[in-house]
């Protein structure tokens, strides 16, 4: 990390059948990225609890990502779906917590989409560098 | 920390590893230069040790090596280890390799962590060493912190039912059908169309060869309707799907023929009689009719009459002209339940349709046509008779153009090569000439693209048969008043521009992937690749295998290719699915869910989340049958209690890793 430049840290969940992949796709297309990221990979983006994105955000997340498969890709049938569920409350409950919306994203990216997948990756860094360490983030964590 | 219940009477206790005396392991992999020429790795495998819970960290060129892999074991006797974790590439295609090292070093292969320092860092990290390496180090301090809580699983081995499900019976699908049934097995073959055969029954002459199309696969076709380990289901097709490797069920609907297949002969009879005649789009491209009652083609398989309801006025002439009373209005359509333990899809593809965008003035122009409608065409069994007319006069054409890539390796359509339309435009080109020596043929292309044995010299043969070749793709078509056409096109080799006429334009239509295979791909949960074709596990190394176990996918679904590398990818199906068949069982996912029955309060809401069924709710108590559940955890998320845990990614699990991703100053 340059001195000058603050780089924010991003967690994303992914999936492990289609968004996980097209991380692994980006990688394999060198697609290059910010290094802001930390990849949590589950095996459904169904398994993603909204506890896991709050907790990130209090231990110190500038920006949550939730990813997975296509909506009627599920490896699961729908485990995407319920995803997006939880998302929608989400959002709400960042909103309430005074976080700005931005810092909270959803994806549906397949395995075969790396260049999507990080693209994704530096839209969000760019739009959090504006934004800002989160206000959540506590005292003397990077 | 509370020790999990284990649930199931059958399930076998497993001892649980002190999560309180962890013994990790690190092994830090460069990967040749791969991941060493961006990431210091000495350094990351340096700060590992320092983490708590890690009793050896070291550095390998390729860990997954056979040398790198005995280092492992080794490392497990010599320190006593409980955790291993390997810092290289995916685990998409390495996990399963390390799980197995693990297991012979002597531990339970789920105390084995994998974090992703090759395509999720030195991949894309390649300008900035520094952040790689400060990044690999904290994805390696993630995945210590996860390996801490790691739990040893046993997954399960399940019996696998001995028959084989093969969908689509294209050249393809029958090769995959004839292997599996001739290594024993039974297998259902189920085709949507009435009869089997696929594109290739629908093409005059094969390149590189030029041998009759039908002459080599009618055999097949008539090999495979004998062979008794196959049941054909034509006319037929998957509804449903359940179930998992070894134990697939699948629901099959017959569509009603309205002729009784057990007693029809194809004498035809019938069709002589039938007063309807409508274009025949299945098999002819839309250039000759057939009746309302038709046989599909004269080496259909089952060569079986099929009534059309649909233009059908029921008139009754066929009942009455046929013999054997086979005619049956009423037929309903039926179901089947098949129980198979693997199954490959060979769907094929459609054709490029220039129609919808006008290309080239196809749908226009009446003598702007496709490939495969000149193939039709070229057929001595076709509608023509294998007489070569135009459409708007039906007078042989003289001066015939092709053109190139249409719908292929075009940002606009589709940006992939569809591999075969060079060839069987040099193939058609040189079918021309030969029939019609007098005529002038016109191949207007961006590259001719000829790999594989003897296709350059094929390439070669269409030159000296005096076939012209103009390197540019056209800009303008156009029609005159007599339904000639004029392309206006560049040749960018000698900045040429002609205007050149013809008789008959021929469209060298690409391939897509069809709406049909799209329905069996979404059925099974098959990724779908960028070009729309279903995807395949691993491109090099499992080209014809899916990320679901025991399902294969082979010829032109899995994406377009001739027909000899289709046929090679049916066999290639039919040797990974028989693996399982052979071997009679298969090891499913060890990562299921647990409940904590002391802190379930049988509130349900769990049960239907789950899409397998895998949960039910008898007397207040939750029932979890193992072998359908698959792992998900979407049902553990919805738990309000936290009483249902997803092996492998507990709560603590996923949080150690959240949290470990933050560095607090001071620690
Ligand atoms: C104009 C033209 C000329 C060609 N000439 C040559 C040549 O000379 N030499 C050569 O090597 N290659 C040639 N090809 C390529 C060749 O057609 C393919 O390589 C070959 O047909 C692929 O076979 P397949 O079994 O994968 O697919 P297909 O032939 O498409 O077979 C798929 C089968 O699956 C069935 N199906 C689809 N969906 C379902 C479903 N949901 N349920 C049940 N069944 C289903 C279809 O009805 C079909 O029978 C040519 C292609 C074109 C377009
Ligand atoms: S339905 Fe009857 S007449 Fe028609 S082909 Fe079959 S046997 Fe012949
Ligand atoms: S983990 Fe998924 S498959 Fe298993 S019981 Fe829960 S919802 Fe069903």
């Amino acid at each position: 990390m340059t001195d000058n430049e603050w780089e924010p840290k991003i967690v994303a969940f992914c999936c492990n059948w289609c968004s996980y992949g097209g991380a692994d796709t980006a990688g394999m297309g060198r697609f290059q990225q910010p290094s802001s990221l930390r990849i949590i990979r589950v095996m459904c983006s169904g398994r993603i609890d909204p506890m896991h994105v709050l907790n990130a955000f209090l231990e110190g997340a500038d920006a949550v990502l939730v990813t997975g498969c296509h909506i009627g890709d599920c490896h699961y049938v729908n485990g995407n779906y319920k995803a997006e569920v939880r998302y929608r409350f989400l959002e709400e409950m960042v909103r309430e917590l005074g976080l700005e919306p931005e810092r909270l994203q959803l994806n549906w990216i397949s395995a075969s989409e790396g260049e999507k997948f990080a693209n994704f990756v530096r839209d969000v860094t760019a739009q959090v560098k504006q934004l800002g360490p989160s206000p959540l983030k506590p005292e003397g964590v990077n | 920390m509370a020790q999990e219940e284990s649930i199931t009477e059958t399930e076998e206790f497993i001892e649980t590893e002190e999560a309180s005396d962890p013994r990790i392991g690190v092994f830090v992999c460069e990967c040749g230069v791969n991941i060493g020429g961006v990431v210091n790795c000495r350094a990351v495998a340096d700060y590992a040790a320092t983490l708590p819970g890690v009793v050896h960290s070291t550095v390998n060129k390729y860990t997954c090596s056979d040398a790198g892999q005995s280092e492992i074991k080794q490392a497990i006797m010599e320190y006593d280890l409980n955790r291993v974790l390997v810092a290289s590439c995916t685990p998409k295609t390495h996990e399963s390799i390390f799980r197995a090292c693990v297991e012979e070093g002597g531990l339970n292969p789920y105390l084995f962590e994998f974090v992703n320092i090759r395509e999720h860092c030195s991949w894309i990290h390649m300008q900035d060493k520094e952040s790689a390496t400060m990044k690999a180090s904290e994805l390696v301090r993630m995945g210590i912190s996860r390996a801490r809580l790691l739990e040893p699983l046993q997954s399960t081995e399940v019996p696998v039912t001995n028959r084989a499900l093969v969908i689509g019976a294209g050249v393809a699908g029958m090769q995959a059908a004839l292997d599996i049934a001739d290594m024993g097995y039974k297998v259902y073959l189920v085709e949507k169309n009435p009869s089997i055969g696929g594109k290739m029954a629908q093409l005059d002459k094969t390149f590189p060869t030029n041998d009759c199309s039908i002459c080599i696969l009618g055999p097949k076709m008539v090999e495979v309707s004998r062979n008794r380990n196959i049941e054909l289901m034509t006319y037929s097709e998957v509804e449903e799907v359940n179930g998992y490797v070894g134990n697939f069920k699948a629901k099959v609907r017959h569509k009603p023929r309205f002729v009784d297949i057990t007693t029809c002969t194809g004498c035809g009879l019938c069709v002589q009689k039938c007063p309807i005649e409508v274009p025949d789009f299945e098999f002819n491209e839309g250039i000759g009719t057939r009746k309302a009652i038709y046989v599909p083609f004269p080496q259909a398989v089952p060569l079986r009459a099929v009534v059309d309801r649909s233009v059908c006025i029921d008139c009754g002439a066929c009942s009455k002209a046929c013999e054997s009373h086979s005619i049956n209005m009423e037929q309903e359509e039926t179901f089947s339940d098949l129980e198979v333990g693997v199954i490959v899809v060979t769907t094929g593809y459609d054709v490029y349709n220039p129609e919808p965008t006008h290309d080239f003035g196809y749908g226009l122009y009446d003598n702007v046509i496709t490939g495969m409608e000149l193939e039709r065409l070229l057929n001595a069994s076709g509608p023509t008779m294998g007489k070569l007319v135009r459409p708007s006069d039906v007078r042989p054409p003289k001066r015939i153009g092709f053109i190139q890539c249409v719908g292929s390796r075009d940002k606009k359509r589709n940006r992939y090569c569809s591999g075969f339309c060079c060839m069987y435009a040099l193939k058609d080109a040189q079918l021309i000439r030969e029939k019609y020596p007098d005529s002038e043929v016109y191949i207007m292309y961006m590259d001719i693209r000829a790999p594989f044995r003897n296709y350059e010299e094929f390439y070669d043969r269409a030159r000296d048969m005096g076939i012209k070749f103009i390197r540019g793709k056209p800009g303008r078509v156009t029609e005159d008043k007599d339904s000639n056409i004029t392309v206006r096109v560049e040749d960018t080799l000698t900045n040429n521009i002609y205007n050149l006429e013809l008789d008959l334009l021929v469209l060298s239509v690409g391939a897509v992937a069809s709406e049909s295979s799209e329905r069996v791909r979404q059925l099974l949960k098959v990724s779908r690749a960028a070009d729309g074709f279903m995807m395949e596990a691993h491109p090099k190394l499992k080209p014809v295998d899916t990320t679901l176990d025991g399902i294969f996918i082979g010829g032109v679904t899995q994406g377009p290719k001739d027909i000899p590398y289709s046929v090679s990818q049916g066999s290639a199906c039919a040797a990974r699915a028989t693996r399982y068949l052979a071997q009679g069982k298969a090891s499913t996912e060890g990562i299921t869910v647990d409940v904590d029955r002391d802190t379930c309060v049988g509130c349900g809401i769990c049960v239907p989340m789950c899409p397998f069924q895998a949960l039910s709710m008898t007397d207040g108590k939750l029932e979890i049958i193992k072998a359908l559940c698959k792992g998900c955890g979407t049902c553990a998320v919805a738990c309000p209690t936290g009483a249902l845990q997803q092996d492998h990614f507990k709560n603590n699990q996923i949080l150690a890793q959240v949290r470990s991703a933050f560095i607090f100053e001071g620690e």
